[in-house]
Formats: C-alpha cells, structure tokens, sequence
C-alpha cells in the first residue's frame, strides 16, 4: 500500500479546493461532529426540499482526508432523496471498515476513500463528516440544539 | 543496528565526554525493527521512551526466578521479592535524592500520582473560596485533577498565561498568587512546547507566600538532573515508561510532613496495619498510599532504567538531547512554510511545529510510510492548542538514543510531504 493510495488526486483536489465550504442560514437541520484524537470539529448544515435533501455545506478544520470527505459527501449527497443518503452513509460505512467492500451501489468519486481503510488511523478523519451528517438527519434540531457526535 | 560495537559495556562516552548515541542504541533491540520496509526513526520518546536491555533483563530476570507477592509470606520468594521492590523505592529515592523512602510513593503513573494528591492532599485541604494554580500549559493530567477537586470543594482553578513564545508570564503567575491560592501546580518541562520552566524562581515565589508547590515532573525525569532537595518542590510525580521503563510504573514524591498529614485515598490490603469491621488503622508511609498489590515488576523495571541512566551519565545524555534540540531547530527552520510552535529559551528535547496549508496528521501518516514515528495532535495539552489558535501540532522528541541522522530522516520525510501534497 502506498502513501498515494490514501493520497489520491481527488482526494488532494478535494482538501485544495473544498467544495460546499461554509454554512447554510437559515438551515433545516445542522450538527457538529469532533474527533477528539485529533481535537478536528465538522459542522454540517443541510436544507431539504420535501424528501430530498437539496443542499448541503460544511464548516470546520482538519485534517486532508476529512476535508476531501466532507467535500466529497457534500458533492455525492446534494439533490439525493433522503432514503438514498442512508444507503450511502451504509455504503461509505463499509467501504470505510469492512475488508474488500463491493458497494451495492455505484459510489461515484467517493470510491477514492477506498484507500482510507489501509490506513487504520486515519478511518474517522474520513467517517466524521458521515456520522455527522447522519446526526443531523436522524435529529433535525433548530441551531440552539444541534447535536453534537464524537467519532470516539 | 549493529550491537557488535567494539566499545566496552560502560564505554558510552566518546574521547571528548559525549554520549555515545550508536552505542546506546545497541542496548535497545526495538532500534533494529523496520517500520514500512524502512528502519525505524523513532522521534516520540515524549510520548513514551523505548526499553533498553537492561530493563527488560531485570524484569525477566525477577519474573523467572523471584515474583511472588510483597510484604505477606514467610517463604524465600515473598522476602526476595519484597527486597527487591524495596530496593527500586531506595534507587528512586537516591535518583532524585529524596530525604527517606518514606517520601517515595509507587504509583501507576504520573496522572495516578497528580490523582493522589487532588484527592488526598485537595479533599482535606481544599476549602470553598479556595485557588489552586497551575499554567496554561499543562498536560491535561495536571488539570483535570484539579477541575475535580475544585468541584468537590468549591474552590476555583487558575491558570496563569503564556508568552507568544512558550514561556510562562512569571510576573503573571506572581500577581496569580494571592491569599486564596492554596496550592501550585506546575508542570517541569511542558509536554507540547519543550519550554522548561523556571520552577526554582517559581517555587520560591509560591513558598514565600506559604503555598506548597507540585511540579509534573513527566517530560523532565529523564533528560536533566531532578533533585528533589534542591528544588525544594513539596509533590513531584514522574512515570517510569518517560524513563526507559516499562509503562504501568510511576511515582509520587511527597514531602514527608505533607504525607503524613494526608489521608489515605484508596482502601484496601497492604495500606492498613489492622482492620477490624468497625475500622481499620492505617499503614505508615509509604504504604498508606499503596493498596492492593503494586505492580513489583514494573517498579524493579524501573529502578533497572534510573540506574542505567546514571550509567549513562544525566548530565552527559542532557547535553546530548540539548545538541539534538539545537541541529533540529536550526534544520527546521529551513523548511519551507514550516512554522515552530514554542520556541523558549530554555527546552528540553521536544519540537513541535506546523507546515503551512497541511494537517499535522497528514503530516504524520506520511511520515509513518517513511518509518518515521513523531506525534500529532493536541498532545493531551489542548490548552495550550487553544493559545495558539491551533488544532493540533507535529512534535519531534528525542531520547537517550536519538541522533543527528534520525533529525536528517525527519527532514527527508518531511520533503517527501511537501512532495505529497505539491
């Protein structure tokens, strides 16, 4: 395995030029996610147009593979129904985790994290921005109550 | 890594006087290992130091022919073993030149023995209306005893703040010291900066004001002489595993009239002379402070890894780690967009900087690839990150063993990052 595996032109592409980088106001639903280990927090602020999710945008600092990923997923789950956005959130799960992972559905660019999980260390870089997203979704709160995840 | 050196077992000086670092290397068989099909360059000795042989001898050596439990049986082994874990408490003793070894408590660790003294020294002393003070630097195991104690007692914690360059305000931490503070706490050497700090001036500025002083002696143990006399500190805690030991072994350095005074924080076998159901009658020190059956390997470990540091020379492995500090600084500062975070006069061997527009754990991933191990993140001092303005560093930290090459492998990694990342 080699460090350009993890390190992938997307991936690169992705963490110099983050897209959907800022927050949504006013929002339908927001969440904060951290990882303690690395002291990286994420927010993601998200509207919705009946059962789709419309639009979608993060904040926050950290490391290449967790900014390429919550660009990533911001580009991969904009205009989904919110069914759809589950089934990826499974997906990027085991993609992320299980061993030669064959995803039930196309993934797109998001299989650039693929390398990610050669790469133990580094699985909740790329995962917080998914745990995240799935907090919001899960507990659509006003601002004042945003949950908050941990990856620990 | 060669161990076929044709240098005597004590020959760890050079003609001129200084440490011998491919000598002592030969002593720590973890230095042979490949990490990524590349030779291990281990930079993170702050986090923990590697094991030399001697150590792990000693250990063996007590498992195969000595353990048996300590201070209960009749037999040869519970004797021979009770000598030989009495014995590491008078080398720890001697180390840091404590008056008695009544004065040297067996803890897991340096967190354990800040823990004790929170909660023993604090849940009698500490009052509502009441300061403890420590700094804006310290590890977290130097804080978050204190935010607890303070809870319990409704006392207030203070820290008192840095310099842009690392240091501590000391005038700051003078007007800190009022009439409340009841306790200082501060650490020696500071885990995520390297800044050593001025604890003689500081200890005298506490005392003067009758306010006994703790310092977290982790990041400094072993790499200056630590007398415990001369600093005139009245708490002193160390982990065995920052000192070639293994980990699991620490100590608490009490003075002996601040001891005797405390209760005991936990109960059990080994910290009681008689327990009836009624009540039981406490041990004397140091026992009090121990209960249950302490880890006997570990602190024989660990009196094996202080004498082989005096064997090596304190003073000798100092000047070694300040000469490594000195090329990796200058060396450093020649990278592009790489920027020092703590840069006090005085150090000790820790180096932690950033390089512009990339993460220190991208940093520290591609790194690890080249077989170089350095730590990344807030290093438990999120504190300290916080002045800053930073997530998280890259830190060097070097040990007995480190070298001048190991800092040019860093280097070398370091390009290939930048390389990564163009």
């Amino acid at each position: 395995m080699e460090i350009r595996d993890l390190y992938r032109d997307v991936i690169l592409d992705h963490n110099r030029s983050p897209r959907n980088f800022g927050r949504l106001d006013p929002a339908d639903a927001e969440a904060v996610g951290h990882n303690p280990l690395c002291g990286d927090s994420l927010s993601v602020t998200v509207r919705f147009e009946g059962d789709r999710l419309s639009e979608l945008r993060f904040n926050g600092q950290g490391c290449a593979i967790s900014v390429a990923s919550a660009s990533l997923m911001s580009e991969a789950v904009s205009g989904r129904p919110l069914g759809e956005v589950e089934a990826l959130y499974r997906e990027v799960h085991a993609l992320l985790t299980e061993p030669a992972h064959v995803p039930g559905i196309p993934l797109g660019k998001l299989m650039a994290l693929a390398g990610v999980r050669e790469f133990p260390a580094r699985v909740k870089c790329a995962s917080l921005c998914w745990h995240t997203l799935h907090a919001a979704l899960t507990r659509p709160a006003h601002p004042s109550a945003a949950p908050a995840v941990s990856t620990e | 890594m060669s161990a076929t050196l044709p240098l005597p077992a004590t020959g760890y000086a050079d003609a001129n006087g200084r440490l011998c670092a491919e000598r002592v290397r030969a002593d720590f068989p973890i230095l042979g290992r490949e990490v990524h099909g590349r030779p291990l360059v281990y930079l993170d000795s702050a986090a923990s130091s590697q094991q030399p042989r001697a150590v792990l001898d000693a250990v063996e050596r007590y498992v195969t022919t000595t353990h048996a439990n300590v201070h209960r049986g009749v037999h040869v082994l519970s004797q021979d073993a009770t000598a030989a874990f009495e014995g590491a408490r008078e080398t720890v003793r001697r180390f840091i030149n404590a008056r008695s070894t009544r004065e040297i408590i067996f803890t897991h660790g340096t967190t354990e023995a800040i823990n004790l003294v929170a909660q023993a020294w604090g849940g009698a002393q500490l009052r509502s209306g009441d300061e403890v003070l420590i700094t804006h630097l310290e590890h977290h195991a130097n804080i978050v005893p204190w935010q607890m104690a303070c809870a319990r007692a409704g006392a207030t914690l203070v820290a008192a703040p840095l310099t842009p360059n690392g240091e501590l305000d000391v005038e700051a931490f003078a007007a800190l010291l009022v009439p409340r503070t009841r306790l200082v706490a501060l650490a020696h050497v500071s885990n995520a900066l390297g800044t050593v700090l001025p604890v003689a001036d500081l200890i005298a500025l506490a005392h003067a004001r009758g306010v006994p002083v703790l310092l977290d002696g982790a990041q400094a143990i072993a790499h200056q002489r630590v007398d415990v006399q001369q600093l005139d500190c009245d708490f002193y805690a160390f982990s065995g595993h920052k000192i070639y030991a293994p980990t699991g072994i620490g100590v608490l350095y009490g003075r002996e009239s601040l001891l005797a005074a405390m209760p005991p924080w936990q109960g059990g076998g080994d910290m009681i002379l008689s327990v009836a159901i009624e009540r039981s009658t406490f041990n004397e020190l140091p026992w009090k402070f121990e209960a249950g059956t302490p880890n006997i390997s570990g602190a024989i470990g660990l009196g094996a890894a202080l004498d082989y540091v005096d064997t090596l020379g304190r003073e000798r492995v100092a000047a070694h780690e300040q000469m490594l500090l000195q090329i990796a600084t200058a060396r450093l500062r020649e990278v592009p967009g790489l920027t020092l975070i703590g840069t006090a006069r005085d150090k000790a061997g820790v180096i932690s900087f950033t390089l512009a527009g990339i993460h220190p754990h991208d940093v520290g991933t591609i790194l690890d690839r080249e077989g170089i191990a350095i730590r990344t993140g807030h290093h438990c001092a999120m504190p300290v990150m916080t002045y800053y303005g930073l997530p998280a560093t890259v830190r060097a930290s070097f040990g007995c063993y480190s070298t001048a090459a190991d800092i040019e492998a860093l280097l070398a990694g370091l390009q290939r990052v930048r390389e990564v990342f163009a």
